[in-house]
């Protein structure tokens, strides 16, 4: 229900963005994140843009994706 | 199964639907045949050894990335009776078209029909037409069936799985419930993914002349690898262990599985084949299947 | 990336090797969130953690929390024929007294899924003549994204668009938790995407008013395997506190446009949770201004509950007192496609969780299910 998961805003029009996650795209609310911008990785959950993810930290959560699934 | 009324599930090829089988259409007309529980029958006529199949198409939207109901019913027939063995020949084809549909898309759907049927190499040799009420339907309905003849020497069977054969995964997995989905909850995916949707009979005739001693083929169409490998390990006795770093999908299919909250081994394909060989036989199957094709899990 | 795979191996071995030394007697941690419920099994961090250590589900799965009195109720907007039901797909199965919006679909009634309840808008204005509920569920992270829609709908004056909130709210349910002297809890595995929107703050009380170690923990494995060392290190220092291992995520202040949104539009009441009854505050219901757009003021209905006796023991694997395997109903009458109790519904519960991943289902080997 929590699910949220880490996309990339690549077009922003007053309080909708479109968002792409590996080549998906989907539009996003910015109700809730107003200050975000293109370029910027947020957080996205039913719909709505919830934070803004450090760019950087969104390419380490998407490397641990990758590299973690196989841990244990 | 309780009482009451048929439920969406009832049609996932989940549980549900196992339970529909089991606990309604079985107990009414069961027999060896019907029992064994393939993608297809194998049956003999007149001393010839013969597969013999049958399915309904219901899907939305008809049209889709990769194809179309239409391509959908002739691949979804030939596959399955490529998956009992043999080289499928003839194909009926019933459709549902409800008051009201366009005769524009409905020759755009015979036409897909004619062309996959062609690449195919099989003929479509009967048919029926029936027209319902506007609103009894979904546009078209489509039921295909099919017959093929048994390739000599193989014997596909859920029985003949054994602890420590291989599982072998014809490639990407999901991108055909993902190419479905597009539209849906306004997720505009990529043009890279499509309907992987179809026909396998080519594959299929050179794996089993390469490799006669194929336990078992199976597509893993409604209810996507998961059930499909269920209801293997369930027909076959067997537990099956998978590696999932070993099962391809696409980082598309992967993001629209994590935006939406499914699973990709629950994805239906339309033009992958699961494989049950003897490990001793794998390299040789795999060179047949190209290259891009990856050993995906082994039976334990 | 290889190199980044043996990297990872070997944060996890050190982290594990510090949590095996850190804790000296057996601890019980809550994961409040059901997503770090499932995430936990799918990693099989149980598996990799010390036996000292205990991971306990506690009652995070906002689906699983629903009372029946409100699924019994949309249920009954769902028959009218008048009415279109929006609801994110976990709903359909959960057991309202009788019956189940999943069996109201079969019967006839419109209900659409929906993944956003922005969706629901574009439902009302398509279909004027009709009216759209959208069943409102969810904790502080999915609360503002129904507001902001209640706020939309405001905005573009839709007169047939319409919310059923059973939100929930965190804090209060952990307080009821650690009010009760059956519940033995060592520290808490907070959930990240509640923290996103609500900030640090709120679940301050847990370190200053029992004494309970906290951490805000991410969805990865290694952010869960972080999150138990940290709270392993509380834990043997004696020195609790809420610390944020999601930082990339969860700001110290969480949202506060979203918070803002959530308080222009609903209020708290007292709700009740499904196992474990009435908490005070721990609801949402839509303030008089929005009343407007809230189904149960502005379209009141009739609903009858009758009272249902099984022996689901959904309430104390809520509250963290017994696994799911130890309900005689887990796994034989109760299934996911047949479910008693609500935790076998969504993805989510713990008994579905513990169901897919868990034990007593399929011993590698044997071959049965």
């Amino acid at each position: 229900m929590c699910l949220a998961v880490p996309a990339k805003i690549i077009d922003k029009k007053d309080q909708l963005a479109v968002v792409e996650l590996s080549g998906v795209q989907r539009e996003v609310s910015l109700m809730l994140l107003p200050e975000a911008e293109v370029g910027d990785f947020v957080l996205i959950h039913a719909g709505f843009a919830m934070q803004i993810i450090d760019q950087e930290e969104a390419e380490k959560t998407n490397e641990l994706l990758k590299e973690m699934n196989s841990l244990a | 199964m309780e009482q009451g009324t048929i439920k969406m599930e009832h049609g996932s090829g989940g549980k549900l639907s196992k339970a529909l089988m089991e606990e309604v259409i079985l107990p009414a007309y069961g027999n060896p045949v019907l029992n064994e529980m393939h993608d297809g029958a194998s049956v003999s006529t007149a001393g010839n050894k013969v597969a013999f199949t049958t399915d309904s198409y219901v899907v939305k939207p008809l049209f889709f990335a990769g194809g179309n109901i239409g391509k959908l019913a002739v691949c979804g027939t030939v596959n399955d009776l490529a998956m009992t063995g043999s080289v499928p020949r003839y194909l009926s084809v019933g459709m549902i078209l409800e008051e009201g549909f366009s005769i524009a898309d409905l020759r755009r759907i015979v036409e897909t029909m004619c062309q996959t049927a062609k690449e195919a190499g099989v003929m479509i040799v009967t048919g029926d037409t029936k027209v319902v009420n506007k609103g009894a339907g979904d546009g078209i309905y489509i039921n295909t069936a099919g017959i093929g003849d048994i390739i000599e020497g193989t014997h596909i069977s859920p029985k003949r799985v054994q602890p420590g054969q291989d599982v072998i995964l014809s490639g990407y997995i999901g991108d055909h419930a993902t190419a479905i989905m597009a539209g849906r909850h306004e997720l505009v995916l990529p043009t890279s993914i499509q309907s992987d949707c179809a026909p396998l009979n080519g594959l299929v005739k050179e794996m089993l002349i390469a490799v006669p001693q194929i336990a078992v083929l199976r597509d893993p169409t409604r209810g996507g690898v998961a059930a499909t490998l269920n209801e293997i390990a369930e027909q076959s006795g067997t537990g099956i262990l998978l590696e999932e770093d070993t099962i391809p999908v696409r980082p598309e299919v992967e993001a629209v599985c994590e935006i939406l909250g499914f699973d990709p081994l629950y994805l239906a394909n339309e033009g992958k084949l699961l494989a049950f060989v003897d490990p001793k036989y794998s390299s040789k199957l795999l060179e047949v299947m190209h290259s891009e094709k990856m050993p995906a899990s082994s039976v334990k | 990336m290889p190199e980044a795979k043996q990297d990872t191996k070997k944060i996890a071995s050190f982290l594990l090797q510090e949590i095996d030394r850190l804790i000296t007697k057996p601890v019980r941690l809550m994961e409040v969130c059901g997503t770090h419920t499932v995430a936990i099994f799918r990693a099989g961090i149980r598996q990799v953690l010390p036996s000292q250590v205990e991971l306990v589900s506690g009652p995070g799965c906002p689906v699983c929390v629903t009372a029946d009195e409100y699924m019994d109720m949309a249920i009954a907007y769902a028959k009218r024929q008048d009415v279109i039901i929006a609801t994110f797909g976990d709903m359909l199965k959960v057991p309202g007294s009788t019956s189940s919006l999943g069996e109201a679909k079969a019967n006839g009634a419109d209900i659409r899924i929906v993944y956003s309840p922005l969706e629901s808008l574009e439902i009302a204005a398509n279909h004027p003549d009709k009216k759209i509920i959208f069943l409102a569920v969810g904790f502080e992270t999915t609360a503002p994204t129904a507001a902001a829609t209640v706020l939309s709908a405001d905005e573009k004056k839709l007169k047939n668009f319409f919310v059923l909130s059973a939100h929930k709210l965190v804090p209060p349910a952990l307080k009821t938790l650690l009010a009760d002297p059956e519940v033995k809890v060592d520290g808490f595995i907070l959930p990240g995407h509640v923290c996103a929107i609500t900030g640090e703050e709120p679940f301050q009380f847990l370190p200053e008013q029992y004494h309970m170690p906290a951490v805000v923990a991410g969805f990865e494995p290694l952010d869960i395997l972080q999150t138990v060392y940290l709270l392993a290190k509380q834990i043997h220092d004696g020195k609790p506190n809420v610390e944020n291992e999601y930082k990339r995520i969860v700001k110290k202040n969480g949202n506060p446009v979203a918070r803002q949104m959530l308080a222009e539009v609903y209020e708290p009441v007292d709700a009740i949770w499904r196992g474990i009854g009435p908490i005070p505050n721990s609801g949402l219901r839509v303030k008089e201004r929005y009343q407007a757009f809230d189904a149960e003021v502005a379209l009141p209905i009739e609903v009858e509950t009758t009272v249902k006796q099984t022996a689901c023991r959904c309430g104390e694997v809520l509250r963290g007192l017994i696994k799911p395997t130890e309900c005689r109903l887990f796994g034989k009458a109760c299934l996911p496609e047949h479910p008693i109790g609500a935790c076998m519904v969504s993805v989510e519960g713990s008994c579905a969780a513990w169901y897919k991943y868990g034990s007593g289902r399929y011993q590698y080997g044997t071959g049965n299910n």
